[in-house]
C-alpha cells in the first residue's frame, strides 16, 4: 500500500511537472498549429525571472516580503515569457502561419539566440531589456481612442518605445547597481533557494513528501484550471476556440484572428514561464534547462492528442507514472520473484535514461495503434 | 521551386569539374594537415547533407534524427578498428572493456572481426534502422510536424541508450578510433589522414552522382510529389509509403557513410554524435545551401562548418547568435537558399530593384524562351 502511494506519488510529481511544461505547448501546438521550439528556452526565461526575482527580494526594501517572492515570481514569469512571446509572434511567427517546417527552424533560431543572450548579457540588463519590451508593446494600446485613429499615431507610438528605452536602461542600472551578483554575465549554472516555508516535507499517511514537489503539484494544478476556465468561460477564450476550428470563418463574423493570434500565443509563452518557475524549485538553473524538457512535452501533446487539454493532462501522468514504475524497478519490489530473465530486462531499463528509451518506445509502439493520440480530433479532410 | 532550372552553359559545367578535381587533387599538398583534416571532415559532413536534402529537399520530409545514422555509421567503424587493434590488452578485447570489468566481449561485437562485415555495416545497418523507422512512421501516414517530432524522439532514445551502456559501448565516452591501427598504420596518422580525404572526397562526387541518379526521372518526379502533394499522388494509384520508407533508408545510408567517414578523420565517436542540436544544424546546412539543389547541400555543409571554425576560433561566443540568426534568416527571407536563390529569380529580381535591368512584364518562363528575339 505505501509502496503504491509512494509509486503514485512520485509519478504525479513528474507528471505534474511534465504537464505544466506541456500545457503551454498544447495550446500554442494544439490550437494554432505552431512548432514552437524556442518553447523550453521561454520556460528557461521563467526559471532566471524566478532567481532574479529572488534576489531582488533579499534587497533591505523587500526583505520583510522575501516569504513571499516564490507567489510573486509565478506572476513575473508569466509575463516576462508572455511578452518575449508576443514579440517572437510579432516579429517571425506571423510570417510563418501555414508552413509548420518553417516555423521550427525559425523557433530553433530563436532558441540558440535566446539561450546564449542569458550567458552573455548581464541578467541586470536583460530584465531591463525585458522591462522596455513590455511598455513599448503595451503602452501603445493603453492610448484614448481619439489618439488610436489619428494620423499622427505613429509618432505617438515611437515615443513610446523611446520612453521604453529610457526606462529600461534606467532599471536595468540600477538592478546591476544594487545586486552584484546579476550586474555580470556567466554561462555558470544559478541556483534558486527555495523559502523557508517551502523546505521540509510533509507527511501523508505515513509518507513523507517534500514540500517544493506539493508546490509544483498546486501550480500546475491551478494552471489547468485556470486554463481550463479560460478557454471554456471567456468571451476570448471562445473566440480562441472559434479561430481554431474554422478560422475564415470567425474572420468574416468579425472576429480579430491577428489579435487571437497574438493572445493564444502569448498565453501559451506565459505558461511556460510558470513552468519555468516550477523546474527552478527541481534543481540549478542553467540556459540549457529548457532543452531538457522540450522533447518530452511535444511526446505528451502527441500522445494526449492534438488541441485536447484532457488529453494532455492524462498523458503527462501517464507518463510520469510510467517513468516512475519502470525508472525505479517497482515492478521488481512489487513481485521479487520473478522469472530471471524478466527481472534481468526490468533491471536492465531501471536507470532515469534507460527509462526515457523504453518510454519513448512504448510511445511510438502507441502511435502504431492510434496515430492521433488519446483523443484525437475528428474531421473529414483528406490529412486528418 | 519550379522543376525546370536554368541549364548551364557546358562550357561552364566542364571548367567547374577541372577546377573541382585540380582543388581535390592539390589540396593534401597545398593545405596543412590541421585544415586539410578539417575539411575532410567537413566534406564527409556533405555527405549526410545530400541525405537530408534528398529526404527534405525532394520529399517533404523534415527528419531531426539524421544524427542517428551518422552515429550508427560511424560506431560501425569504430568497432572494427577498435577490436582489430585490441591484441595486446586483456582477453583480446579492447582497453575500455577493463575499465567495467567486462571479460567476454559482447555478442554484437563480433561480426565487426571481419573488415567484410564492417564495409557493409557502415551503410546497410543505419539504412535497415532508417527503413525500419520510417516505415513503421509512415505506416499510419505520420506526417509534417509530427513526423519531425518523433524522429526527434527517436533520436533521444538512441542518444539515451548509447549515453548509458558503458559495458557494450563505452557510453558517454565513446570509443575512440585515432590511436587503432588500420592496415599496420596509425588511423590518425597524417599519411592515413590524407588517404581518408582522398577517399571522402571520391565518396562526395560519388554520393552526389549517386543522388543525382535517385532524383532523376520517375522515382524522382513521385518524390516531387508526394513533397507537393501527397493525397494526390495516393489517389493517382501511388503507394507513398514505399517512396518515402526508400528513400528515407537512402538517406540513412548515406549517413551511415558520412558517419564512419567523419568518425574516421576527427579520431572518436561518441554519443555527442546523437545530440539534437547537431541533427538540426544538418538541416540548416540544406536550408542555407538549397533545397532541392544536391550541389547546394554539399556547399551549404563545406561553407557552414568553416564558417562555424573560423568564427569560433575568433569569437567564442558569437557563433550562436550567427546560428540562430541564419536559422531566421533563411527561413524568412531566402526560403529556397542561396544556390535555389542563384538558380532561381533571384538575380534578376535584385537588378531591378536595384534599377540595372528592366523590368518584365509577362511571367519570367515566357519571358527566358523569348531572350534571343527581342529582349537585350
Amino acid at each position: 500500500m505505501e509502496l503504491l502511494l509512494d509509486s503514485l506519488f512520485n509519478g504525479v510529481a513528474i507528471g505534474s511537472v511534465l504537464l505544466v511544461a506541456a500545457l503551454g505547448l498544447a495550446i500554442v501546438f494544439g490550437l494554432m498549429g505552431v512548432i514552437n521550439l524556442a518553447h523550453g528556452e521561454l520556460m528557461m526565461l521563467g526559471a532566471y525571472t524566478t532567481y532574479v526575482t529572488q534576489l531582488i527580494f533579499k534587497l533591505p526594501i523587500l526583505k520583510p516580503f522575501y516569504n513571499s517572492y516564490i507567489i510573486v515570481s509565478i506572476f513575473l514569469a508569466f509575463i516576462v515569457s508572455g511578452v518575449v512571446g508576443i514579440l517572437l509572434e510579432k516579429t517571425i511567427i506571423r510570417k510563418l502561419y501555414g508552413s509548420p517546417l518553417e516555423t521550427l527552424l525559425a523557433t530553433w533560431g530563436v532558441s540558440l539566440i535566446l539561450q546564449q543572450f542569458v550567458r552573455s548579457v548581464p541578467l541586470a540588463y536583460g530584465t531591463g531589456l525585458v522591462i522596455s519590451l513590455l511598455i513599448g508593446l503595451f503602452l501603445p494600446t493603453t492610448f484614448p481612442s481619439k489618439i488610436k485613429e489619428s494620423i499622427n499615431f505613429k509618432y505617438f507610438k515611437f515615443s513610446s518605445w523611446i520612453f521604453a528605452a529610457l526606462t529600461g536602461v534606467l532599471t536595468g542600472s540600477l538592478i546591476s547597481s544594487s545586486v552584484s551578483k546579476l550586474s555580470r554575465a556567466s554561462a555558470r549554472n544559478v541556483d534558486v533557494t527555495a523559502p523557508s516555508w517551502m523546505r521540509g516535507q510533509v507527511e501523508i499517511i505515513g509518507t513523507a513528501f517534500p514540500k517544493t514537489r506539493l508546490m509544483i503539484i498546486v501550480i500546475t494544478i491551478i494552471s489547468v484550471i485556470a486554463i481550463t476556465l479560460f478557454l471554456n468561460q471567456s468571451a476570448w477564450g471562445m473566440r480562441i476556440r472559434a479561430v481554431t476550428q474554422n478560422r475564415q470563418m470567425s474572420d468574416c463574423l468579425g472576429i480579430s484572428t491577428e489579435k487571437v493570434d497574438i493572445i493564444t500565443f502569448g498565453i501559451g509563452s506565459g505558461l511556460a514561464g510558470v513552468a519555468g518557475v516550477a523546474v527552478s524549485l527541481l534543481g540549478s538553473v542553467g540556459p540549457n534547462v529548457g532543452g531538457n524538457y522540450i522533447v518530452g512535452c511535444f511526446m505528451v501533446v502527441v500522445l494526449g492528442g492534438v488541441g485536447n487539454l484532457l488529453g494532455t493532462v492524462l498523458a503527462s501522468f501517464g507518463i510520469g507514472i510510467m517513468t516512475d514504475l519502470i525508472g525505479a524497478g517497482r515492478l521488481l519490489s512489487i513481485w521479487p520473484d520473478m522469472p530471471l530473465p524478466l527481472s534481468n530486462t526490468i533491471n536492465f531499463f531501471a536507470t532515469t535514461s534507460m527509462a526515457r528509451v523504453m518510454i519513448f518506445a512504448l510511445i511510438v509502439m502507441f502511435l502504431q495503434f492510434k496515430p492521433t493520440g488519446l483523443f484525437p480530433q475528428k474531421g473529414r479532410m483528406v490529412e486528418n | 521551386m519550379s522543376l525546370s532550372k536554368i541549364k548551364f552553359d557546358k562550357k561552364i559545367v566542364l571548367s567547374f569539374w577541372i577546377i573541382l578535381i585540380a582543388l581535390i587533387v592539390a589540396a593534401p599538398t597545398l593545405l596543412p594537415v590541421f585544415r586539410l583534416n578539417l575539411l575532410g571532415r567537413y566534406l564527409s559532413l556533405s555527405i549526410v547533407a545530400l541525405g537530408v536534402d534528398l529526404i527534405w529537399g525532394y520529399t517533404g520530409l523534415l527528419s531531426l534524427g539524421q544524427g542517428i545514422f551518422f552515429a550508427l555509421g560511424g560506431y560501425c567503424a569504430a568497432m572494427y578498428l577498435q577490436i582489430t587493434s585490441s591484441s595486446e590488452f586483456p582477453n583480446n578485447i579492447p582497453e575500455f572493456f577493463a575499465l567495467y570489468g567486462v571479460e567476454k566481449l559482447p555478442f554484437f561485437w563480433e561480426p565487426f572481426r571481419s573488415p567484410v562485415f564492417t564495409f557493409f555495416a557502415i551503410w546497410i545497418i543505419p539504412a535497415l534502422v532508417a527503413g525500419l523507422i520510417g516505415f513503421l512512421v509512415f505506416r499510419n501516414r505520420i506526417k509534417g510536424v509530427y513526423f519531425s517530432i518523433l524522429t526527434q524522439a527517436s533520436l533521444l532514445v538512441f542518444f539515451n541508450f548509447f549515453n548509458g551502456q558503458q559495458k557494450l559501448i563505452n557510453g558517454t565516452n565513446g570509443l575512440k578510433t585515432d590511436v587503432t591501427q588500420l592496415f599496420g598504420q596509425m588511423v590518425g596518422s597524417e599519411s592515413m589522414q590524407r588517404i581518408f580525404f582522398w577517399i571522402t572526397a571520391i565518396l562526395v562526387i560519388a554520393a552526389w552522382f549517386f543522388a543525382k541518379w535517385v532524383v532523376k526521372g520517375r522515382f524522382g518526379n513521385i518524390l516531387i510529389g508526394i513533397r507537393d502533394d501527397e493525397p494526390r499522388v495516393r489517389f493517382t494509384g501511388y503507394n507513398p509509403v514505399i517512396f518515402k520508407t526508400i528513400i528515407f533508408s537512402i538517406a540513412g545510408g548515406l549517413a551511415g557513410i558520412s558517419g564512419a567517414l567523419y568518425t574516421v578523420q576527427s579520431g572518436i565517436v561518441s554519443p555527442q554524435f546523437m545530440t539534437v542540436p547537431f541533427s538540426i544544424e544538418m538541416v540548416i546546412w540544406v536550408a542555407v545551401g538549397g533545397r532541392g539543389t544536391l550541389l547546394g547541400a554539399i556547399l551549404g555543409a563545406v561553407f557552414i562548418n568553416y564558417a562555424k571554425s573560423l568564427v569560433s576560433e575568433a569569437l567564442p561566443a558569437s557563433w550562436m547568435f550567427i546560428q540562430g540568426g541564419l536559422f531566421i534568416l533563411v527561413v524568412t527571407a531566402l526560403p529556397e537558399g542561396v544556390l535555389g536563390w542563384i538558380q532561381g529569380d533571384g538575380p534578376r529580381n535584385l537588378l531591378q530593384r536595384l534599377g540595372l535591368k528592366r523590368k518584365i512584364e509577362t511571367y519570367p518562363s515566357l519571358e527566358v524562351k523569348n531572350k534571343e528575339g527581342n529582349n537585350e
